[in-house]
C-alpha cells in the first residue's frame, strides 16, 4: 500500500433514516399515488434505495388543487415577513439536517460527497436564507408599485443537482408569496421528499408545497395544467422545447434554464495551475453533470502541448470510486441511459478523429461509470464540440487570436456560460464583453451564489434564476 | 561535478549571465498565480479525510520529515541536549517510535548538538541557521563566515536567508550571487557540501507571484531545498504558500529531472494540519518527495501532538500533555 491509497473514509449513513416507500406530498400530508411505484436504486451500486410513488394525472390535478387552496386562503394573504420566517426556518432545519441531506443527495444521485457536503447543500441553505430575506422587501426595491404573487407554480428539476435546484425554484417561488407543485426528477426523488418532511418539520401551511414524483407522464400534466400560473423547468433544450411548444398562446410565465456547450478560454498568459484546477473543475465537478459545465475547452496555440501535458497528469490523481467515500472526486454517473447516452458520444469522437484519452483508474464492477476523458484535436464540426455531453468528458479545441477565441465560443446553439482565463485584467473585459453567454467566469469556474443571476442565451433558455431577477420572475408586474 | 552541471543548466535557462535583467526576464516570464484558486486548491487538499492505516503511516512518516528546531536567543547547551535527546527518543514510552530528521539550531550551538547526538549524528542530521539569520541584514562576508564557520563545526545543513530588501528592490542578481556564494561556503574541506536550504521568508515576500519568483530563483542559485519562513515573521508556512513551491519544484523536475526538497516552517503546530501538508506534497509533487531528502517540516511544538496522536492510534484512547516529554 502507499500513502495515496488512501484508507477507506466512508460517510456514515446512521444519520439517514429512511422508508421503503415514499408517496406523493400533496396538501400536507405524505399519500399514495395513482400510478404504478418505482424504485429509486443508488448509481454507484444499483440497489434499490426505496420504492416511489408515481403521480398520475388525478394526483396532478390534486396538487394543483391543494397550491391554489393554500395560494388563495393562506399564503397570498400573509405578510411578507411572515413569509420570510417560514423560509428562514427552512434554512435553519436545512442546515440542521445538512449532513442527512449531503449523505441521501451522494447515495441517491452518484455525486462524490465531498461535493453535496462542501457545495450542494450549503448552498441549498443558502439560497433558503438569501429569498427568506426578500420576502419583506418587494414593495420596495424597485420592482413595481406593489408586486403581487403570480399563483401556482409548476417546477420541473433534473437530476444533476436535485435539491439545489429544488432550491432554486421553491426559494423565491415562496418569498414571492406564489406556492408550488414541484416535480423532482425520475432518477432523483430523494431529497426532495426529505425536503417535503422539512417543510412538515417548519410547520408550512399545508399545500404552500407540494412534490410529485414521477416521470415525463408525470411532469407533462403538471405543466399543461390549465390551473397553473408559472411554469419553470431545468433541463434538456428538447424538453424545454416541448413546454415552450405546449404552453405557448395561455397565460403561463414560463422559465426556461437548458442545455449548454460552454467555452472555457486559456490564453497564453493564464496562471497554470490555477486554470488546471478551473479545467478540471469545469467540466469533471460532479461528473459533468453540469448543464453550464466547461466542456469545450479553448486553449491558445502556443500553450496547447503544456495544458494539455498537465491537464493529463492532474486527472491522473483524480479518485474515481464509492460516492459516500469522503476522499472520492468523481462518483458514479446517474443512471444507465445517461452513462449510455455518453459512450455513444464518445465513440462518435473516436470515430470521428479526435484523439482520445482517459485516466487510468479502476472502474469498480457494480453501478454507473465512466472515467474522466478527454479529446484532444478536436474542431467546431465534430459532435463532441456542438452537442451536450453531460459527462466527464472534455472537448480541447485550439486558437490563434482573442479573436478567434470569441468566434470560436460563441459559434453554439448555446448559450449558458463560458470561462476566461488570463493574467490581464483588460483581456477578462474585452473578451466578456463579446461572449455571447449568460454566465462568464473569470479565472474560476462553477462558482455559485444566491445573489448572482444565472441562465442562458440562444438555445440554453430565457429567464434568470438567483439573485433580483430571480424573485422578479415570481411576481406579476415586477420591472426588471 | 554536479555543481557545475547544475550552474550550467540554470545559466542555460536564464540565458546568459545572472544578472537583474535576464533574472528578471526568466523570472517574470513565469505564469502568474492566481491567489484565490490557489487558495481555493488548498483548501481542497486540506478535506482529503486521512484514516486508519494511512494516518498511522502518516503520523510515522511526519516524525520521520521533523527538523525539531530551537531558535531562541535564550537557548543554551543544556536546551540544545535537551532537544537531541527529544529527537533520538521521541517517545520514550514507545521505542517504535521513529526518530526525527534533523535537529535545527544556531551556529553557535552545532558542537553541542553535534556531542550530544554522538553515535546517532548521522542518522538525525544537525541543521544550522545561519547568514545573520532571521533578517539577513549583514555584510556578505559575514554571512559566508557565519555559514562556513557553522559547516566547520559539523553542521550536515544550512538554512541561509535570502536578502528580501534586494529581491523586492527587483536586485535579482545580487539575491542569487549570495546564495551560490552561501552554497560554495557550504563546501567541507573533502569537497563535499553541506545541504543547503534556502529561506524565502514568504511573511515578507507578500504575493504569490513573488514566492514563486523567489522559488525559482533559489532553485536556479543552487539551493538543495527552498524553505518558507524564518518562524520569526508572521504568516509563516501556509498550506497555500506550500503547495505553491511544491508546484514550482514539481515544474523544475519536470523540466531538468533535478529533485530539489521543500520545508515548510513556522505555524505548524497540529497533525491534522501536517496531514494536511502530506496530502499536498503527494498529490502535487509526488509520494516519493515524502522522504526527508525532499520534505522537511520545521516544527517544535508539532512533536508532541503527533505523539499524542500515534499514543490514540496505538491505544484507542488520548492520554494527556502529561503523556509526553517537553525538551
Amino acid at each position: 500500500m502507499t500513502f495515496l491509497d488512501y484508507a477507506p473514509a466512508p460517510e456514515s449513513q446512521a444519520v439517514l433514516h429512511l422508508r421503503d416507500e415514499y408517496g406523493l406530498f400533496i396538501g400536507g400530508e405524505f399519500r399514495a399515488g395513482g400510478g404504478t411505484p418505482f424504485a429509486s436504486i443508488n448509481p454507484a451500486t444499483e440497489k434499490q434505495i426505496a420504492m416511489i410513488a408515481h403521480a398520475n394525472e388525478a394526483d396532478v390535478d390534486a396538487a394543483v388543487a391543494a397550491a391554489r387552496k393554500a395560494y388563495t386562503t393562506t399564503w397570498s394573504k400573509l405578510s411578507g415577513s411572515d413569509r420570510g420566517k417560514y423560509l428562514f426556518r427552512i434554512a435553519r432545519l436545512l442546515q440542521e439536517r445538512a449532513r442527512e441531506l449531503a449523505v441521501a443527495e451522494s447515495l441517491d444521485n452518484g455525486k462524490p460527497i465531498k461535493e453535496s457536503r462542501d457545495v450542494d447543500v450549503p448552498l441549498v441553505a443558502a439560497w433558503f436564507f438569501y429569498y427568506a430575506g426578500w420576502a419583506d422587501k418587494l414593495d420596495h426595491v424597485g420592482l413595481g408599485a406593489s408586486p403581487a404573487p403570480r399563483g401556482v407554480a409548476a417546477q420541473v428539476i433534473p437530476w444533476n443537482f436535485p435539491l439545489l435546484m429544488l432550491a432554486w425554484k421553491i426559494a423565491p417561488a415562496l418569498a414571492a408569496g406564489n406556492t408550488v407543485v414541484l416535480k423532482p426528477a425520475e432518477t432523483t426523488s430523494l431529497t426532495a421528499l426529505l425536503f417535503a418532511e422539512i417543510v412538515q418539520q417548519a410547520d408550512l401551511p399545508p399545500g404552500v408545497v407540494n412534490i410529485i414524483t414521477g416521470a415525463g407522464d408525470s411532469g407533462v400534466p403538471l405543466v399543461g395544467h390549465p390551473d397553473v400560473d408559472i411554469v419553470a423547468f431545468t433541463g434538456s433544450t428538447p424538453v424545454g422545447r416541448a413546454i415552450a411548444k405546449s404552453t405557448a398562446g395561455t397565460r403561463k410565465k414560463v422559465i426556461l434554464e437548458l442545455g449548454g456547450k460552454a467555452a472555457n478560454i486559456v490564453f497564453d498568459d493564464a496562471p497554470i495551475d490555477q486554470a488546471i484546477e478551473g479545467i478540471v473543475n469545469g467540466i469533471f465537478f460532479n461528473q459533468g453533470h453540469v448543464c453550464c459545465a466547461g466542456s469545450r475547452l479553448l486553449v491558445q496555440e502556443s500553450v496547447h502541448d503544456e495544458v494539455v501535458d498537465r491537464l493529463k497528469a492532474r486527472l491522473s490523481t483524480l479518485r474515481l470510486g464509492d460516492p459516500l467515500d469522503k476522499n472520492t472526486d468523481i462518483g458514479a454517473i446517474n443512471s444507465a441511459a445517461q452513462l449510455e447516452r455518453i459512450r455513444t458520444l464518445s465513440d462518435v469522437g473516436e470515430a470521428e478523429g479526435a484523439e482520445r484519452w482517459t485516466a487510468a483508474c479502476e472502474i469498480p464492477a457494480n453501478g454507473f461509470w465512466f472515467a474522466p476523458t478527454i479529446f484532444d484535436n478536436v474542431s467546431t464540426s465534430h459532435r463532441i464540440a456542438r452537442e451536450e455531453i453531460f459527462g466527464p468528458v472534455l472537448s480541447v479545441l485550439t486558437f490563434r487570436t482573442p479573436a478567434e477565441a470569441i468566434a470560436k465560443a460563441n459559434n453554439t446553439p448555446y448559450g449558458l456560460s463560458a470561462g476566461i482565463w488570463t493574467d490581464k485584467g483588460s483581456r477578462i473585459l474585452a473578451v466578456a464583453d463579446q461572449l455571447r453567454a449568460g454566465v462568464i467566469w473569470a479565472n474560476t469556474f462553477n462558482r455559485f451564489d444566491p445573489s448572482s443571476p444565472f441562465g442562458g442565451y440562444k438555445e440554453s433558455g430565457y429567464g434568470r434564476e438567483g439573485g433580483r431577477h430571480g424573485i422578479a420572475a415570481y411576481l406579476q408586474g415586477a420591472t426588471k | 561535478m554536479t555543481e557545475i552541471v547544475h550552474a550550467d543548466r540554470a545559466l542555460a535557462l536564464i540565458g546568459g549571465e545572472p544578472n537583474d535583467a535576464n533574472l528578471r526576464r526568466y523570472l517574470h516570464g513565469i505564469p502568474g498565480v492566481d491567489a484565490v484558486g490557489l487558495q481555493q486548491r488548498a483548501a481542497g487538499l486540506g478535506t482529503r479525510s486521512i484514516k486508519t492505516t494511512s494516518k498511522a503511516w502518516a503520523l510515522d512518516r511526519i516524525i520521520g520529515l521533523i527538523d525539531l528546531t530551537t531558535l531562541e536567543g535564550a537557548d543554551t547547551p543544556g536546551k540544545v541536549r535537551s532537544l537531541v535527546a527529544k529527537a533520538v527518543t521521541p517517545d520514550p514510552g514507545d521505542l517504535t517510535c521513529p526518530r526525527v530528521a534533523a535537529v535545527c539550531v544556531y551556529g553557535d550551538m552545532v558542537p553541542h548538538a553535534v556531542q550530544a547526538l554522538g553515535a546517532a549524528h548521522g542518522e538525525i542530521a544537525v541543521a544550522a541557521v545561519a547568514t545573520a539569520f532571521p533578517s539577513g541584514r549583514a555584510s556578505r562576508s559575514i554571512k559566508l563566515e557565519d555559514t562556513a564557520d557553522a559547516v566547520a563545526a559539523g553542521a550536515d545543513e544550512i538554512d541561509m536567508v535570502i536578502d528580501r530588501g534586494a529581491f523586492l528592490a527587483g536586485r535579482y542578481g545580487q539575491v542569487f550571487d549570495e546564495i551560490a556564494a552561501v552554497k560554495e561556503a557550504c563546501r567541507r574541506a573533502d569537497g563535499t557540501y553541506a545541504h543547503l536550504k534556502v529561506i524565502l521568508e514568504t511573511g515578507e515576500l507578500n504575493t504569490y507571484d513573488n514566492v514563486r519568483r523567489a522559488s525559482w530563483l533559489g532553485i536556479l542559485a543552487g539551493g538543495d531545498f527552498i524553505k518558507t519562513s524564518t518562524g520569526k515573521v508572521s504568516p509563516a508556512a501556509t498550506l497555500p504558500v506550500t503547495l505553491l513551491m511544491l508546484e514550482v519544484v514539481r515544474d523544475w523536475y519536470r523540466l531538468t529531472g533535478h529533485q530539489v526538497g521543500v520545508k515548510p516552517a513556522g505555524g505548524i503546530r497540529t497533525s491534522k494540519d501536517a496531514i494536511k501538508y502530506l496530502v499536498t506534497v503527494a498529490e502535487t509533487a509526488g509520494e516519493e518527495w515524502l522522504t526527508p531528502h525532499l520534505f522537511r517540516f520545521g516544527a517544535s511544538s508539532l512533536l508532541n501532538d503527533v505523539l499524542l496522536q500515534r499514543q490514540k492510534v496505538a491505544t484507542g484512547h488520548y492520554s494527556g500533555p502529561d503523556y509526553v516529554t517537553i525538551d
